[in-house]
């Protein structure tokens, strides 16, 4: 039979049942729509995770200072004070081929005061590499340079938050402004970068000369340092740069041979890897929810051909009579269930997109809807009513033509 | 359609060196039920030529519904041959019955069997879906067939809302439409009243005239009169086999709305 008489067929068919093909369609719906959902959701959760990461900044390796053992005792991660600015400057004086640039940063909580308005914020002390490794460019103004890092400047680099609570819509350039007891020019204004890995406000800052902050605010003359950003030159680089860099610092440390060196690189590529494991984890999760209630659907779909073929036997035995043949009748069966599962494989890919929307604007999500993926659930939908209509079909075409004209 | 003059018919001689139509030899039937096995058929042997009128008589029990579901190719039979138009068919796959049966027969019930729900029009084309017409053709001739049987103005009336009458009618309409070797008529008229019947008959002996073979079921003696050959069975088995001697003619009435 051609195919489009059996489309029409099909379609009166389910017409004429208007209810019980609805019924029949909602678990197609209800699955398609939480494999959709699901999918763009954990799609958009781990673009968020790149997001996030990439507002850190990219391919970014964070030396901080490990535990050291003093007689036996442990000091825990972060309790020393063995980073310098002398290694920063032998990073990135020795391993220029994998590594970009290199920023140490020191920081300190602060009060800063504009006029009437004060707030009480965090202050990055640290060079120009900041910005680069940070990938943060300035909305307003200009970086300060090695010169005034030289000579602790009094100058400053002011975040979106802390231009709008001190400054609110008027100019910020220019102003002075004081942080805890030194007056600081303001030189620039860095663009907004918004919510940060762990919900922090990225944008509530100071950015100063790490000479400034270290020097003048705190008032110490020594070099430590509390954190080395190190940027490497391509995404590929990042191991090479780790590992450059840790032989770089055990040396210079005199600990070529500690297993557990005094300071440890933190790789934000694996960060970010394990984040995706674990939306991959979840995703999968409920994924396979999701295509549990399609295999559920998918019955619904088999219940109900069942009952139309036995309600439709003496159509089928007229049919037969005039001409039909076994695969006519099967063709027509199933065309009947896979129009009712692409249907409902249809109205699902709209809730889906629907709610996966709201769910992206909810959560401030980008919200992920790749054709294929939409294509391929759509597919799927129909395998499922080829399946599903596959056994009440068979046994409409092998119904017994004189049987079937009997049928009462 | 009124061509039912009251004159005294003479049998049309078909060509008596023609292809028969229906050559069944030796055909026998044997049903199993467990352990017990019915045998329905035993031995049929009957000729139809081109343009002749059949009528199989019977009571019931008597394998008349047998033999016609073995001549319309819904069964197949457990001995004997069969040809159909020249052509062995009853060694034939499922499928190819199918086929034979689209094409080389219509059939005519005694419950009309008509698709609920669906136009006159409809109903008319569904043998042509089945021989892969063309939709522009399928109307064409269905449309053609239904005026045919009288139902020109009646081609978007859905089933209920026919009569009996004009439900037969639809149903021989949709018999013709492939333009078929044989038409098998299934006690045609057992759910009509006699003037229907009558109609219908007359429609029959008309489509005869024109030169289609027709095999009637029926067990009603004054049906069986208006074939121009009389076929009986008994336990399996044909009882008699003659002309009919005194033909009835059925007279048409005007075609009102009925």
């Amino acid at each position: 039979m051609i195919l489009l008489a059996a489309l029409r067929t099909a379609l009166r068919a389910l017409r004429r049942n208007k209810l019980r093909s609805a019924l029949a369609m909602l678990g197609i719906v209800i699955a398609v729509a939480a494999v959709v959902s699901t999918v763009s959701l954990g799609q958009g959760a781990k673009a968020k995770v790149a997001q996030q990461m990439a507002s850190l900044g990219s391919n970014l390796l964070m030396v901080v200072p490990g535990s050291m053992n003093t007689r036996g005792v442990a000091t825990g991660a972060g309790a020393t004070q063995n980073l310098t600015l002398d290694d920063a400057r032998a990073i990135e004086r020795e391993l220029p081929q994998a590594v970009a640039a290199v920023a140490p940063v020191n920081r300190s909580g602060a009060q800063v005061i504009y006029g009437d308005a004060n707030w009480f914020t965090q202050v990055m002390g640290s060079t120009a590499s900041y910005l680069q490794v940070r990938q943060w460019p300035l909305a307003q103004g200009e970086a300060f340079g090695r010169e005034e890092e030289a000579a602790g400047a009094k100058v400053c680099l002011i975040g979106q938050t802390v231009k709008e609570k001190l400054f609110g819509d008027s100019n910020a350039l220019g102003e002075q402004i004081r942080v805890k007891h030194v007056p600081c020019k303001v030189v620039g204004v860095l663009a907004a970068k918004g919510q940060g890995n762990w919900g922090q406000d990225q944008d509530d800052v100071i950015v100063m000369p790490w000479s400034t902050l270290v020097r003048r605010l705190q008032g110490s003359q020594a070099d430590t340092v509390g954190m080395l950003m190190v940027e490497a030159r391509s995404g590929p680089q990042v191991a090479d740069a780790q590992r450059e860099v840790t032989s770089l610092l055990k040396q210079r440390h005199h600990q070529a041979d500690a297993a557990e060196p005094d300071f440890q690189i933190r790789n934000l590529t694996e960060i970010q890897n394990s984040a995706n494991e674990q939306t991959n984890t979840l995703s999968l999760l409920l994924g396979s929810i999701a295509l549990i209630s399609l295999v559920v659907g998918a019955i619904g779909i088999a219940n109900v051909m069942l009952v139309s073929v036995t309600e439709r036997t003496r159509e089928i035995g007229i049919r037969m009579a005039v001409g039909a043949r076994g695969r006519d009748v099967l063709v027509q069966f199933l065309t009947e269930a896979v129009v009712l599962a692409a249907i409902g494989g249809l109205i699902g890919l709209g809730l889906g997109a629907l709610v996966s929307w709201i769910m992206a604007v909810k959560a401030e999500w980008p919200t992920l809807l790749s054709p294929s993926v939409m294509l391929g659930t759509v597919l799927l939908a129909g395998l499922a009513g080829v399946v599903a209509g596959f056994y009440p079909a068979l046994r409409a075409s092998r119904l017994d033509p004189i049987e079937a004209l009997r049928y009462e | 359609m009124a061509s039912s003059s009251p004159v005294l018919e003479v049998g049309r001689a078909p060509a008596a060196n023609a292809t028969p139509v229906v050559r069944a030899a030796g055909i026998e039937k044997t049903y199993r039920m467990g352990d017990v096995s019915v045998q329905a058929l035993r031995g049929v042997s009957l000729e139809l030529l081109p343009g002749e009128f059949v009528a199989i008589m019977g009571a019931s029990g008597s394998g008349k519904s047998t033999f016609m579901n073995v001549v319309g190719c819904l069964d197949r039979p457990s001995a004997g041959s069969y040809f159909l138009d020249g052509e062995e068919v009853s060694r034939l796959s499922r499928d190819a019955l199918a086929r034979a049966r689209g094409r080389a027969i219509g059939f005519v019930f005694q419950g009309f069997n008509l698709l609920p729900r669906t136009s006159a029009l409809e109903n008319v084309e569904l043998p042509m879906v089945y021989q892969g017409i063309s939709t522009r053709e399928r109307h064409a001739r269905a449309a053609e067939a239904l005026a045919r049987v009288g139902l020109a103005d009646r081609l978007d009336h859905t089933t209920a809302q026919l009569s009996g009458g004009q439900q037969q009618r639809v149903a021989i309409a949709r018999a013709l439409v492939n333009r078929p070797k044989l038409l098998l008529a299934d006690e045609p008229t057992g759910n009509l009243d006699s003037a229907t019947s009558e109609d219908v008959m007359s429609l029959f002996q008309a489509l005869n005239d024109e030169g289609l073979t027709i095999l009637l079921v029926t067990h009603e003696t004054d049906i069986a009169e208006h074939a121009r050959r009389r076929v009986v069975f008994k336990d399996g088995l044909v009882l008699s086999d003659a002309p009919v001697l005194q033909r009835r003619l059925a007279a048409a009435r005007p075609r009102a709305a009925s």
